[in-house]
């Protein structure tokens, strides 16, 4: 039994007494009606009961005891007397809550409804009041607003345990906020008590929550503190009309003081009309004031300007360039004692990461344009098959770099498809499922670190194991009872060659395959991992990365060359010992914390030809939840990685994604994950057939 | 760190649905069943707030709260009532004896959690 089950049994335990001394109290007030004690026994228990239902979740219990005990309120003043009309609704009203607590399924709420009417009718001769709607909380009110807070705490706050800290955070998480603490109460140390507060505090708060959420946040500590909040208007921004505003100063001082002329503060200050404390809070309100209206502004030219692609991608490769030459500067520099230079370089590392940010921030469009591209095809789908299909999606917000988004739209599309087509079933097959009628399919975005996940999820009838089991060997991609985890099994609709459907409709199983899918998701350096559960739907999630252009990446050295790995696919990075190298010759696992890894020798793939390091290492790298381990000889470390492609010639190499150059001007290749894997987990297949 | 709240309460369904709504938003809960009790508990092993009824048994909440501030120990330690005296005068007393804040049953659990926040960061 979970937390909250055991918490309503509780309840429910407890509700069951109360209402039996309920009904004992009810049965002797009809043969003593003058008894107080027994009304306000049966008010007692209602109350309780009211109370703890609407703590436990049981709000119509709550309600309609409310209706009873507001009924038992005017007996127990003594405006109505009880009789045995009144205590026989009384009694109905009991076994109604007890039929609302112990088979809430079975209640009947307008006989509900009829006991409270007669209940009323029988105190006033009036009808029932409505079932009053639970207190809405605050809205935001969509207009932002500026407060001057000014407070103290009661001297004795921190003792009785209110954390100064905690309000500020409290207020901080209402909206753009500046604060200033002052210190003019805090005597001398030696008159000081420990724990006593001396802090006043200067806030402006711009927030488009309303006022009384300022108070909610002082509301214990309300009563005895003092706190002024006043609305302040942006327009108002010179120091002296902010001052006069607070009431700090007068205006005929300030004018007499800007006679002379410098800066106004520092005149206030020195002529003594109030501390430099008072000055330094209203110059940061001064501050907030600007920054709040300039960000309103901003607000309203933030639209847009059209750039062509073109000229983003040309200032994409000149960054790229920057980035390269940065690290050769870096390089050179972390060899020379010269501090200036060496500053120089960290200074523009910095600068050179943020413009490759901000420039890979320009490339970022919301994925919800390409989501809102599918609602017709959902519909027209839907319409041909005769099935109620429902699209919803969620995290249309999450940016995506351009290119990834236009490359994505295919592949969604046949994935939408697949999911009408062959998961969701026609609406009697539903029904007979238990499920709704209307099928849903959910498309879903968001950011995960430097990833970003697609998820397509229907709640169809999911993927048939046995069925891809028995197609993938009648087509020969298996071996007849190979040994497959589910995830590999699963990874088989994606394989060329699988994806003819038996039935060939005007939708599906034709154009693109789910294996021209596959290649385009692994084009973008994603990885696609998908879950299914029999009978309640398929989800289909595409991990990728953010942008195209640069990964971090850990570079790696083989023989003499050099190469990068994409970070993101890095778990890592473990020593083959002597033992194990030797062990492994012909077998290649390796003993990862009891799981086996199969693992590739770079050396041996790549023909190197220089004599090993006697230290080997080997860096363990994921797609979706296949690991395969790359022996290396060395890992140089982490290298921020520019990728170009690799010429026409040499597109076709396997084993390779691309090229970056190395901050000596020498080239080092990317490695292609993916297909390393496969190729692992390939020879990890043919040994076990061997 | 896993903060620790005590929880006094005299009604065992109360301290149920305290510990529901704390254990499950990652607190730790220690009950106890009267001011006494809570007294106890409250010195054996330091606790970083502590929840209390007014209407007990044995030492009553406002005495728990007397009690506890006079402690050194428990000088700022955040104290709050849990309580269905929603009149000001008790309140009033409740805080003059030093708690911190309080809580008005019948509450939902959000609300509960809320206040807790509030007072605990």
């Amino acid at each position: 039994m979970g937390a909250a089950e055991e918490a309503a049994a509780t309840f429910r335990q407890e509700a069951a007494d109360l209402l039996e001394r309920l009904e004992q109290a009810l049965l002797d007030m009809e043969d003593a009606p003058a008894n107080r004690g027994l009304i306000d026994t049966a008010f007692r228990a209602l109350h309780t009961i009211k109370g703890s239902g609407a703590m436990f979740g049981f709000e119509e219990v709550a309600a309609f005891t409310h209706h009873v005990e507001t009924a038992f309120d005017r007996l127990r003043k003594g405006e109505v007397e009880p009789n045995r009309a009144l205590v026989g609704l009384a009694l109905k009203a009991k076994d109604h809550m007890r039929s609302l607590i112990e088979r809430p399924d079975e209640a009947n709420p307008e006989a509900g409804e009829a006991i409270l009417e007669d209940l009323a009718q029988a105190i006033e001769g009036q009808s029932a009041a409505p079932v009053a709607p639970h207190p809405s909380g605050d809205t935001p009110t969509n207009r932002q607003t500026t407060w001057r807070i000014r407070f103290r705490l009661p001297k004795d706050a921190m003792a009785t345990g209110t954390n100064p800290l905690l309000l500020l955070d409290e207020l901080r998480g209402l909206g753009d906020c500046s604060v200033v603490a002052l210190t003019e109460g805090i005597p001398l140390l030696e008159d000081m008590e420990a724990d006593a507060c001396y802090l006043a505090w200067n806030v402006v708060l711009t927030t488009e929550q309303p006022r009384s959420a300022i108070d909610d946040v002082f509301l214990f500590v309300l009563d005895d503190m003092e706190l002024t909040v006043e609305e302040v208007h942006p327009s108002s921004r010179r120091i002296g009309e902010i001052l006069v505003e607070r009431g700090d100063v007068s205006s005929q001082v300030i004018d007499e003081v800007l006679a002379e002329q410098k800066p106004l503060g520092e005149l206030l200050v020195g002529a003594g009309h109030l501390s430099e404390q008072k000055v330094k809070a209203a110059l940061v309100e001064q501050a907030h004031l600007r920054q709040a209206s300039e960000n309103q502004t901003a607000d309203k030219s933030a639209d847009s300007i059209r750039v062509s692609a073109e000229r983003l991608d040309s200032l994409m490769d000149r960054v790229g360039e920057l980035v390269i030459a940065q690290a050769r500067l870096k390089q050179l520099t972390a060899i020379s004692a010269d501090l200036h230079l060496r500053s120089i370089a960290e200074e523009m590392e910095r600068l050179a990461n943020e413009l490759r940010d901000t420039t890979m921030g320009i490339r970022m469009v919301p994925i919800g344009s390409l989501f809102g591209r599918f609602r017709r095809l959902v519909r027209d789908l839907a319409t041909d098959l005769g099935k109620g299909v429902r699209l919803t999606t969620e995290g249309e917000e999450t940016e995506l770099d351009k290119t990834v988004i236009e490359r994505l739209a295919d592949p969604l599309v046949h994935l939408i498809r697949n999911s009408i087509d062959h998961g969701i079933e026609q609406a009697d097959e539903r029904a007979a499922a238990g499920k709704a009628a209307e099928g849903e399919v959910h498309l879903a975005a968001r950011h995960t670190g430097a990833q970003v996940w697609i998820s397509i999820r229907d709640d169809g009838k999911g993927l048939d194991r046995a069925r891809i089991r028995a197609r993938a060997e009648e087509q020969e991609l298996i071996e007849p009872g190979a040994k497959l985890s589910d995830a590999e099994l699963l990874q088989l609709i994606f394989h060329p060659g699988f994806s003819t459907a038996k039935k060939v409709t005007s939708l599906s199983g034709r154009g693109v395959g789910m294996d021209v899918f596959k290649r385009t998701i692994e084009g973008l350096r994603g990885v696609i991992d998908v879950q299914s559960q029999q009978g309640l739907g398929t989800e289909v999630i595409l991990k990728l990365p953010l942008t195209l252009a640069i990964i971090d990446g850990l570079l790696v050295r083989v023989g003499t060359g050099r190469y990068v790995i994409p970070l993101a696919a890095v778990e890592e990075c473990v020593e083959l010992s002597v033992a194990d190298d030797v062990r492994s010759i012909g077998r290649s696992f390796l003993n990862i914390r009891g799981d086996l890894v199969p693992f590739l020798r770079l050396r041996e793939l790549f023909l190197t030809a220089t004599p090993p390091d006697p230290y080997q290492k080997v860096v363990i790298v994921s797609t979706g939840d296949r690991r395969v381990g790359l022996v290396v000889d060395q890992v140089i470390g982490d290298h921020q990685t520019v990728i170009k492609s690799l010429s026409k010639l040499h597109a076709d190499v396997a084993s390779f994604s691309g090229a970056t150059i190395l901050g000596d001007g020498s080239v080092a290749l990317i490695l292609d994950i993916p297909h390393l894997i496969a190729f692992g987990q390939g020879s990890e297949m043919r040994l076990q057939a061997s | 760190v896993t903060k620790t709240i005590l929880s006094v309460d005299d009604s065992a369904s109360m301290r149920q649905m305290v510990r529901l709504v704390l254990a499950g938003a990652g607190y730790q809960v220690v009950e106890a069943a009267d001011g006494a009790e809570g007294l106890t508990k409250a010195q054996s092993s330091p606790v970083h707030l502590v929840v209390t009824d007014l209407n007990m048994p044995k030492m009553d909440g406002m005495q728990l709260i007397r009690s506890l501030r006079s402690l050194p120990s428990y000088k700022g330690v955040p104290i709050l009532l849990l309580t269905t005296e929603s009149d000001e005068a008790k309140r009033k007393e409740a805080k003059t004896a030093g708690a911190t804040g309080w809580i008005t049953k019948p509450f939902r659990q959000e609300q509960l959690l809320a206040v807790v926040k509030k007072v605990l960061g």
